[in-house]
């Protein structure tokens, strides 16, 4: 059995909501973290992550000035001087299956549709901690491995070439989304 | 901590696209523990979590009282796309923390409400008693949450308004086939 030694994690919140801040900071403190950064938007959350170098990052979808999508894709600039790796959670109001394949293509790691649980959110940080992702680099994708089957037959949009189908056998964002964890 | 340097991050190039892997940042906060270890991070989160609750009837007071002040300014000034935006967070906010403060039958009410002012084709059109019923009765809820009788009523009138603003936006949708698929679709969201 693994824990994790928050103590040791930096994460970087951004919620503009000031009560979703304090319940965030009052879950991630229980859980041990010590060092919680938060910000109201998304200018002040990239600037935030340029200067703390959070190892994670838990974000809102809907803000002022930039919303969370849009924090997701300058985060994950691969020629960025910054660190375009770092695990993003997705923590959202947002509840339509197409809201989480947005989020997906825009390099976002997790996603976790509020209400917020202590147990959703703390098995969200322990997928992102204990099983990261390749990334992986298209002509219009840089983010984590969005592949989540073994479809050799697939001939949609985006179908990658040239390698052997070797694929983590994990569920689907939508699936651990849908779950009432 | 959580970067590597860049001779740790392999590149591997493929037709199409590159693969990135590196050793994992992360691994050195994954610490081994007993079976029997009986610590349990998310039981202390959760006790953390219900010592805030003492504050949660204030802080819905709060989201409702803006979800009220922007829908008044849009009743005295009509829809720009500021108070339509306003309206819309104030709503979504409700949506997602309502159930956390312990107004689970107000969260549904905020999601319909989100519903009608994201999938409207024009706002302006929107009968005005869609939107008052709706912030009318989260304020309803809010202020008789307390009473064990009303939680079932809150629960029924939280349903009839879904139904109403979905039988208006499947109407006024007819013809927008891509507004009408997100609205029938299924919410991704627990079940209360």
């Amino acid at each position: 059995m693994f824990r994790i030694d928050f103590n040791k994690l930096r994460f970087l919140v951004c919620d503009d909501n000031p009560h979703m801040r304090r319940i965030l900071r009052t879950l991630l403190h229980s859980f041990g973290a010590r060092e919680v950064y938060e910000a109201e938007d998304g200018a002040t959350a990239l600037e935030m992550y340029s200067h703390y170098v959070p190892d994670i990052v838990i974000t809102d979808w809907a803000m002022p000035i930039f919303d969370g999508l849009e924090l997701a894709q300058m985060i994950r600039q691969p020629e960025s001087k910054g660190n375009p790796y770092a695990p993003i959670i997705m923590l959202t109001g947002h509840s339509e299956k197409r809201r989480v394949t947005v989020a997906r293509d825009a390099g976002v790691t997790e996603f976790l549709a509020k209400p917020i649980s202590a147990k959703g959110l703390y098995q969200r940080i322990l997928n992102v901690v204990a099983n990261p992702r390749p990334f992986i680099k298209t002509k219009t994708y840089f983010g984590p491995d969005r592949r989540r089957n073994t479809n050799t037959a697939y001939m949609g949009p985006e179908r990658r070439v040239g390698e052997k189908h070797e694929v983590l056998q994990q569920p689907s964002l939508l699936d651990k989304a849908r779950s009432s964890i | 901590m959580a970067k590597n340097s860049a001779k740790d991050i392999e590149v591997t190039a493929f037709a199409t696209h590159q693969i990135i892997t590196q050793p994992n940042p992360l691994r050195k906060v994954l610490r081994r523990v007993d079976e029997k270890d009986t610590d349990d991070p998310v039981a202390r989160a959760e006790q953390a979590l219900a010592s805030l609750s003492g504050e949660f009837k204030e802080w819905m007071t709060t989201e409702v009282n803006r979800l009220s002040a922007a829908y008044a300014a849009i009743r005295n000034g009509g829809f720009t796309r500021q108070r339509r935006d306003e309206l819309f967070h104030a709503a979504h906010d409700i949506k997602g923390d309502a159930v956390t403060f312990g107004y689970p039958a107000a969260a549904g009410i905020a999601e319909s409400l989100c519903r009608v002012i994201e999938h409207a084709p024009n706002l302006e059109k929107v009968p005005a008693e869609l939107f008052t019923h709706h912030i009318n009765a989260i304020l309803a809820i809010l202020h008789e949450n307390t009473k064990l009788d009303s939680i079932s009523v809150s629960a029924e009138l939280s349903r009839r308004l879904r139904k109403v603003a979905d039988d208006y936006l499947a109407d006024v949708n007819r013809d927008r086939p891509e507004h009408l698929e997100v609205i029938l679709a299924p919410s991704i969201a627990p079940a209360e």
